[in-house]
């Protein structure tokens, strides 16, 4: 069974979620931006493991099915067709060989996931099948896909005329504002007063500079007391790093390792999707939470993910 | 041994840092717990990554809060011996000094090319980190003669296994990316292949030695590099 990609997007990479453990070794995670929309469309194709999906970054591709297939859309909204009819995201959905789908720009949000039953066959490099583009490692021949690549997916748990067809409330990425809530530290303290209320008070840009890397955001420069270097030490998914302009950068899924400047803050995890789904141009508010306050955000996203897991699982025994 | 500050890094990662200076004492100590943290095996712990003088603790608030981690670290630290290193492993890395700013350097230093390699050449290493890239080594312990600034205009594309000097640093590219380090000269040798297993050539806290080699020794362990048996020599010694 597979996938011919008739014409690739802008910017479409194999990715689930993430090279980690090799940290220690330099070795950056990659993995999808948006990982509530990379669960989700796993879930709804009954892929039960972490497998790997399609992520489309701002113009998507058109791919042909070259047998049937069951597969689901989630993240931004991209005006899906199924040769040339329009279909719902957040849905799974039934591909008949021949059927061409297809994408177009995304409307609201930046980045859209495409799940197939049974994940895509690439072979895994140090436990993950993720794309990692400076190491031109991983995902699909370590690159971007092309016109003319043949995707080869992984024999489902069911035959796709078995597999129920399941549909959840769809995420809206839409307006052109977000607040983001954050963690302050590790390296708070490297910032004056005035500079912190600056930076949980103003409007911030997200700019055209803006990649599977980093987020970098234009505003208010965030006043620091003596500078902003640091020895080098570990960045997670979501570290805000600000360099000595003063404005901020928020550290994404092809993050380096390691870091030189000071961070002010982190991203809580429940409010990573939203911040990668803003498109350049959109505005950014930072609002800070106590480390508690974030941990219990995780757990209600974890719980309601396993909640739609389980949902779906019970459709699949019955 | 030293507590470390416990730091906040976001829900899902603790930072232990054990001082703000570069040194190899709390380097050590870094290490350390990293080494007990794998070896105990701390439920809900997803990965660490050591880096100069903080380990960054990643975790997973479903199975440990972060309260209950950051009290299982101090604990571990206090029953982790604070003994000082003695035996260092040394690795040994051919290099061929013939890099395109090895004059420049030489230049700035108001030094001869071959004192430059000397001196270069002429003491260990020690890897403080890994990071960046995939297989690049944060050395720590150059000559400060051979101190040199970086390049007012990094270069485009640095070709894998360039050495080069920048600042107060020295280092091996591990693959091909921009850069702007002084390149003095370039090892046959991968720090990185993912085709390899390891994958990554170096641990950290052992040590460097690069080796000055000629331009035959240079094609003829290439030769054995892309064969895959080439294995660089490691030796035990006093720190």
């Amino acid at each position: 069974m597979s996938v011919c990609v008739l014409s690739p997007g802008a910017l479409t990479t194999v990715q689930d979620g993430g090279r980690n453990g090799y940290g220690y070794l330099g070795f950056n995670a990659s993995g999808v931006m948006d990982e509530r929309a990379y669960r989700i469309a796993n879930a709804l194709v009954g892929n039960f493991t972490d497998e790997a999906v399609l992520e489309m970054a701002m113009l998507g591709g058109r791919f042909e099915f070259t047998a049937p297939c069951l597969f689901a859309v989630t993240g931004a909204d991209m005006g899906a067709t199924l040769s040339g009819e329009e279909i719902r995201m957040y849905q799974t959905i039934f591909a008949d060989e021949g059927d061409v789908l297809a994408f177009s720009a995304a409307k609201t949000g930046f980045y859209t996931y495409i799940a197939f039953a049974g994940g895509i066959d690439v072979e895994p490099v140090l436990g993950s099948r993720s794309t990692n583009l400076k190491c031109g490692i991983g995902g699909f021949q370590g690159r971007k896909l092309q016109k003319g690549d043949v995707l080869t997916l992984r024999e489902p748990a069911l035959p796709p005329e078995r597999l129920p067809r399941v549909r959840v409330p769809a995420e809206s990425y839409a307006g052109d504002a977000a607040e983001v809530r954050v963690v302050l530290g590790p390296q708070n303290d490297y910032f004056t007063k005035a500079g912190l209320q600056t930076f949980l008070s103003a409007p911030y840009r997200v700019t055209a500079n803006t990649d599977r890397m980093g987020c970098k955001l234009d505003g208010a420069k965030i006043e620091y007391k003596d500078g902003v270097d640091i020895i080098s030490d570990g960045i997670v998914f979501g570290s805000i790093q600000v360099p000595p302009a003063g404005t901020p950068m928020v550290m994404l899924a092809d993050r380096q390792t390691t870091g030189g400047y000071a961070k002010i803050a982190t991203v809580v995890s429940a409010d990573l999707p939203k911040l990668v789904q803003r498109r350049p141009g959109d505005t950014v508010y930072f609002h800070a939470v106590s480390a508690h306050q974030a941990e219990k955000l995780y757990k209600k996203e974890q719980r309601a993910l396993d909640r739609l897991l389980l949902r779906y699982g019970k459709d699949l025994v019955r | 041994m030293e507590q470390p500050e416990i730091l906040r890094s976001g829900d899902c990662a603790l930072v232990a840092e054990f001082g703000k200076e570069i040194d190899e004492h709390t380097n050590a100590l870094v290490h350390a717990l990293d080494r007990a943290v794998r070896d105990k095996g701390i439920f809900g712990v997803r990965e660490c990554v050591p880096t100069f003088r903080s380990l960054t603790v990643l975790f997973d608030p479903m199975l440990i809060s972060g309260d209950r981690l950051e009290k299982k670290l101090l604990r571990l630290c206090k029953t982790l011996s604070a003994e000082a290193q003695t035996q260092k492993t040394v690795v040994e890395v051919p290099v061929l000094y013939n890099g395109e700013d090895l004059q420049d350097v030489a230049d700035y230093a108001k030094l001869s090319v071959e004192e430059v390699v000397r001196l270069h050449a002429g003491r260990d290493y020690r890897i403080y980190m890994l990071g960046f890239l995939p297989g690049f080594v944060y050395l720590g312990g150059m000559d400060e003669r051979i101190f040199c600034p970086r390049l007012t205009t990094p270069r485009t594309r640095i070709h894998a296994g360039a050495v080069g000097i920048g600042g107060e640093q020295t280092g091996i590219y591990p693959l091909p990316s921009p850069g702007g380090w002084r390149l003095i000269g370039t090892t046959p040798v991968r720090p990185y292949d993912a085709a390899r297993t390891p994958p990554v050539l170096f641990s950290a806290g052992e040590y460097i030695r690069f080796v000055p080699i000629d331009e035959p020794a240079f094609d003829e362990i290439q030769k054995q590099v892309d064969a895959g048996v080439y294995v660089c020599r490691r030796t035990e010694g006093s720190v």
